[in-house]
């Protein structure tokens, strides 16, 4: 391990006493099969032949790379993004393991299983939260999947991404990039060529998944990326409810981290995605931190079906990323509910995009900004309907909270109606967070930091609501922590 | 020919009849001018902003210019047939960009008032048109249509308020393009009012029946000086031939009020910008704006209110009704700097999509970095309260004559906020017209309708 | 002598979509009576007012329904009005920037229309809103506001009934008129109703409770219950729904 990480670690041992902090800043001190920084073809390849993948994966990569080259990264967003040097970067890191990977918790790596222990992920299922399947991955590399046998008994695949492609290869070259395709943008395509690991679930016909399935994220190495996919298909009449988590070690060099999410909902199936995000931001200078540029999509192909995304969005030096839903197929819904804070120097612009394609779709767009310190926070959504998406309708719920004077809140809605039929509504508003509430507080003898606390929570609360339990709780001090010291 | 290249050229090619037959104040800032429309792309359609103007489509054809001023014969009855009846106005005519006032406004214009060619002002006193123009539009070079206009005008209006007088009667300025063969028009504005005046400008824009197609590329440069009102109204009744880019900056000092309003009865193609400074404390600006758009018009709002110093207000409401194909955009931004706190900012667009085939693109934006500040904006799309049309159908009142109503009663608010009353109930008659399917708006004055004021 | 019947429904059936609310109703009314329907909530009390003046939410399947002989279903909402039938919103809808008088007016004239008579004058109409206004005490305020607007639940009721008097209907259907009313507030409406009563009009009074019933004494009681007329009596009948309630019904009907 470079020295740089043993430097970090001692800085992260003393930081994680003080509860402010960065909790998760930790490095794992494991051997890591790093291949040299840069991007090429011969990269990809490498990628591809160390993953021991078949000839039309390979293909789908090299389009999508040979794609890559030829695009820019976007520069639309309200983010301040210093140009990335794309050779600089390990594109495939993965902690040593036997080469046949785990076949039990028991062949895991004791450090790894540590690591995720102090994360708060027990992989080991007696422990375990009940009711939540975890796919807990490392730097490229899925590390182990708990409950696995019991999901197969009722049919659902819940594997990494790796062994999707060796058991299931049918199923994942059906779905694969159909919802993201692989030149959607500057970021997708890089995913697409460089993908290392991530999660795939199939739930079957008419199969209401009985637990919460989990991805848990972690980069570890340095100089790495992490370029992640997941891709979810939920057959007719099914539900699943899938959560992701993410942090990193605390590094005064840049991470990337550019994943895609791939939903794909059958007649009358509904998956609920949710998301905390708590990649590292980066000190209070803006130094270091994970760029977090994620394309999710979902696509509701079937009549009646549903997608839901949840977010709370509390890390990364920059986030862009913009989760949506095509609503194609009649009658089908779609959902957004995001609470972004953003504090210190950090920059994200979220939001979210709605299609409506077909009859009667309906979405509903809830969104919460907290800006703190000298962060800049925007929300970007788009809600398109097609000419032929009779009755559809969309309702838009915006709001900034603004927490200091050297912050930014920002509000991009774009609306485009296309159908007569059609009813779309947005309202946004912004303010500072009312001193009337804080003093009334005070008067009860709450102290301001904690009365900001209360009342961030209470506003986040419609958004924090949507989050299944365990998250939630976790989510709700995230918020509180994120905004310490960014008020005034 | 590039659709922008090809005055570029005119203008590289004929620079000496353009200056020649301009004021030196309006020369001055050619040179930079042609510097930055050199090599300026033209936003397509679907760049930001751009939804449903086609910079250039519509500065494609081979429109002429001008340049060297030769007059255009105006029919007076056809330009005056817009009159406002029973209120007094003080009446000018501007066809295509030459001033041409009436005896009445000559023999009416108060002291401290003055109404004229912008050529000629600046000929009379080039001092104080030069301390006014092109001071706000110099800072959009990348606007090709302001540097267009820059580049090629060589007159238009000149208003000037000295300080603390007030207009009483509302100024009216009937803008007439007539063009026999297909015409570019660049029309200046510079309206300037000094410490606390006062002053109320209503602009009606025609095209004169059997006119050649014609495009008004047009910049309104105002400012306001402490305590200055002034009350802008615009009012589009042109035709399906004519484009209209019409880009509009004010400036307001402490206490300042602008109150604009965009009114777009009839037009061919048309794109508003109105980018509104606002450096002084106190200001309030309003900036209304009212369409109803059928067949394949198309009708583009963009606004900029930039807030930057502390208690400040302003307000954007804009309503469309679109019919047939017509496309709709509004584009409006909020822009609250870290200095302006206690600002109170508002911006509303709701649109109704009367026909399958219309079409609406709204991107209200906020873009706040101060915390003590109301901001809110909202907007939709869709049709009329099913509700309330059976409440009215089932007290007796037929299908079409409720959705006159409700209509009406959509574009209410922009209509009561206008200050000139008389404007007001003339807009009521015109929009009820104009939703009823008339087209030929101006004769309406001569119809029943308007002399029937209950 | 035209029919003796004032409105007259025959088997009608109706609902949202293909989810049936009304399964047949019968009911006849004769000038000069007040019926009284009652029901528990969702037994189709206000789909039946909204399905007899035409409302669009819903899709009539059968059966039919006379108005002094004329055939309501099918005809227009407007026409049906012109025709005399009113109904009083349970929750009547709020028209910003649409003025009372304007709105009144287009009411009566398009009314006058349908019966070929002359529009009313200015004068004349303003006239007739002042006396009208005088039988519910609404305040002239309200007549220059926008309809509904800002009005409170009271002043709503008695706006419907102001609307009620101006148009003078041969049958008039309140629907819950008494939900969100005071006490003072419900004797003015039905106070206002009591004066509009003629023997040449009827009423058709849709309430939950019998306490409407203790101010506007109706001839006949119905219970509509699952979309269908249970059971019809005199005023006594309402008196014992209210002393048993509506399991009673419920239970009888099961």
């Amino acid at each position: 391990m470079q020295n740089c990480d043993n430097e970090n670690k001692k800085n992260a041992d003393i930081l994680g006493e003080s509860d402010g902090e960065y909790k998760y800043g930790f490095v794992t001190d494991i051997d890591t099969d790093i291949i040299p920084k840069g991007l090429s073809e011969d990269v990809v390849r490498l990628i591809s032949k160390k993953k021991g993948e078949p000839q039309w994966l390979l293909d789908f990569r090299l389009k999508a790379f040979r794609q890559w080259l030829n695009m820019s990264m976007p520069r639309w967003a309200h983010l301040d993004i210093p140009d990335i040097n794309y050779q600089e970067i390990s594109y495939y890191a993965a902690p040593q393991q036997k080469k046949e990977g785990p076949k039990s918790l028991d062949e895991v790596d004791p450090q790894l299983v540590d690591t995720f222990n102090k994360l708060g992920i027990s992989l080991e299922e007696q422990k375990k939260l009940t009711g939540v399947a975890v796919d807990a991955v490392m730097d490229s590399v899925s590390v182990h999947t708990t409950h696995k046998e019991k999901l197969a008994e009722l049919g659902i695949i819940f594997c990494s991404f790796s062994e999707a492609v060796r058991d299931y290869p049918d199923l994942v070259r059906k779905y694969l990039g159909k919802v993201v395709p692989a030149t959607d943008n500057f970021f997708a395509a890089l995913n697409s060529a460089v993908f290392s690991d991530g999660s795939f679930v199939y739930i079957p016909k008419g199969v209401r998944c009985p637990m919460e399935l989990s991805t848990y994220f972690r980069i570890n190495a340095a100089g790495t990326g992490q370029f992640e996919r997941t891709l979810i298909v939920a057959d007719d009449d099914s539900y699943v409810s899938y959560l992701e988590g993410c942090t990193a070690p605390m590094r005064d060099e840049n991470q990337l981290h550019a994943a895609i999410v791939e939903i794909i909902v059958e007649d009358r199936a509904e998956v609920k995605y949710s998301t905390v995000q708590n990649w590292y931001a980066g000190d209070k200078e803006g130094r270091g931190g994970v760029y977090n540029f994620v394309t999710k999509r979902g696509l509701c192909r079937g009549e009646a079906s549903k997608i839901s995304w949840t977010q709370v969005e509390t890390g990364s030096a920059i986030t862009w990323k913009y989760p949506g839903c095509i609503l194609k197929g009649d009658n089908s819904v779609g959902e957004f509910y995001s609470v972004a804070v953003t504090n210190n120097r950090q920059q994200a612009d979220t939001g979210t995009k709605m299609i409506h394609i077909g009859r009667n779709t309906r979405s509903t767009i809830v969104s919460k900004g907290i800006s703190a310190g000298h962060s800049q926070n925007s929300y970007r959504g788009l809600v398109r309907v097609a000419p032929g998406a009779e009755g559809a309708r969309n309702y838009t719920q915006c709001d900034s909270l603004l927490l200091s004077q050297t912050c930014g809140a920002h509000t991009f809605p774009y609306i485009d109606v296309h159908n007569d039929s059609a009813i779309v509504e947005h309202e946004a508003t912004t303010s500072k967070i009312s001193e009337d509430q804080i003093f009334y507080c005070n008067q009860r003898g709450i102290s301001t930091e904690e009365a900001i606390g209360l009342i961030v929570n209470g506003y986040a609360k419609e958004v924090m609501n949507k989050l299944p339990m365990e998250f939630a709780v976790e989510a709700q001090r995230l918020l509180s922590i994120t905004i310490e010291g960014g008020v005034g | 020919m590039d659709a922008l290249q090809q005055y570029i050229t005119l203008y590289r090619d004929h620079a000496a009849e353009v200056c020649g037959h301009a004021p030196e104040v309006l020369n001055r800032p050619r040179p930079e001018a042609f510097k930055a429309i050199t090599g300026l792309d033209l936003p397509k359609i679907g760049a930001e902003s751009f939804d449903v103007t086609s910079l250039p489509d519509m500065l494609a054809p081979d429109y002429g210019v001008n340049i060297n001023r030769v007059p255009f014969a105006a029919d007076a009855a056809e330009a005056f047939k817009c009159g406002l009846p029973n209120i007094s106005t003080l009446l000018a005519l501007v066809v295509n960009d030459a001033f041409r006032p009436t005896s009445s406004l000559l023999r009416n214009l108060p002291a401290g008032v003055t109404v004229t060619s912008l050529a000629k002002a600046a000929e009379a006193d080039p001092d104080l048109v030069g301390r006014y123009y092109n001071t706000l539009a110099a800072a959009h070079p990348h606007n090709a249509v302001t540097m267009l206009n820059t580049l090629l005008a060589q007159d238009g209006l000149f208003v000037h308020i000295a300080k603390g007088v007030v207009l009483e009667k509302p100024l009216q300025i009937v803008n007439l393009l007539n063009p026999s063969a297909p015409l570019l028009t660049p029309r200046r504005v510079l309206i300037c009012l000094e410490e606390g005046a006062r002053a109320s400008v209503l602009c009606c824009d025609h095209t004169a029946s059997g006119s050649a197609p014609s495009l008004c590329c047009q910049v309104t440069e105002i400012f306001l000086g402490a305590g200055a009102r002034l009350d802008y109204c615009e009012l589009e009744e042109s035709n399906s031939d004519t484009g209209r880019l019409c880009n509009t900056y004010a400036s307001l000092s402490d206490d300042a009020e602008l109150v604009a309003d965009g009114i777009t009865l009839m037009c061919g193609r048309t794109r508003n910008e109105y980018d509104i400074d606002i450096p002084g404390q106190r200001a309030r600006c309003r900036i209304g704006g009212m369409a109803i758009a059928g067949g394949k018009q198309t009708v583009d709002n963009r606004t900029t209110v930039r807030h930057h110093s502390p208690k400040c207000e302003s307000n954007q409401v804009f309503k469309y009704i679109l019919d047939d194909e017509a496309k709709g955009s509004f584009y409006g931004s909020i822009v609250v700097d870290e200095e302006a706190k206690y600002t109170n900012a508002y911006q509303s667009n709701r649109n109704i999509l009367a026909s399958k085939e219309a079409k609406m693109y709204t991107r209200p934006q906020l873009e706040i970095y101060c915390d003590e500040v109301k901001c809110s904006h909202g907007a939709t799309v869709g049709q009329l309260d099913a509700t309330a049309l059976f409440y009215m159908r089932s007290r007796g009142i037929p299908e079409a004559e409720a959705k006159m109503m409700l209509m009406q009663a959509f574009m209410a608010d922009v209509i009561d906020s206008i200050s000139i009353p008389a404007l007001q109930s003339r807009l009521r008659q015109l929009v009820e017209r104009r939703l009823a399917g008339h087209n030929d708006l101006c004769s309406a004055c001569q119809d029943s309708l308007c002399q029937d004021n209950l | 002598m035209q029919n003796e019947n004032l409105l007259e429904v025959r088997g009608l059936r109706a609902g949202i979509g293909d989810k049936e609310i009304l399964k047949g109703i019968d009911l006849t009314v004769r000038p000069g009576e007040v019926h009284a329907i009652m029901g528990p909530n969702g037994s189709g009390k206000s789909t039946f007012a909204g399905v007899l003046s035409g409302d669009p939410r819903f899709t009539v399947y059968g059966g039919e329904a006379k108005l002094g002989g004329v055939e309501l279903l099918g005809m227009p909402p407007e026409d049906r009005s012109h025709e005399g039938l009113f109904l009083s919103f349970q929750y009547p809808v709020e028209i910003p920037g649409v003025s009372m008088v304007n709105f009144m007016r287009a009411a009566v004239n398009a009314k006058r229309k349908y019966l070929n008579e002359e529009p009313l004058s200015a004068s004349e109409f303003l006239k007739m809103m002042r006396q009208k206004r005088a039988i519910v005490e609404l305040d002239n305020k309200l007549a220059s506001r926008s309809v509904n607007e800002g009005f409170s639940g009271g002043e709503k009721k008695r706006n419907e009934i102001f609307q009620m008097a101006v148009l003078e209907p041969k049958l008039s259907i309140l629907d819950e008129t008494d939900s969100g009313l005071d006490i003072d507030a419900l004797r003015i409406v039905a106070g206002g109703v009591n004066k509009l009563k003629t023997d040449k009009n009827a009423t058709i009074v849709i309430t939950h409770y019998q306490r409407l019933l203790d101010y506007i004494k109706p001839d006949f009681v119905h219970i509509l219950y699952k979309g269908r007329i249970v059971h019809s009596g005199g005023p006594e009948l309402a008196l014992e729904l209210e002393e048993k309630g509506y399991d009673w019904i419920k239970e009888q009907n099961q």
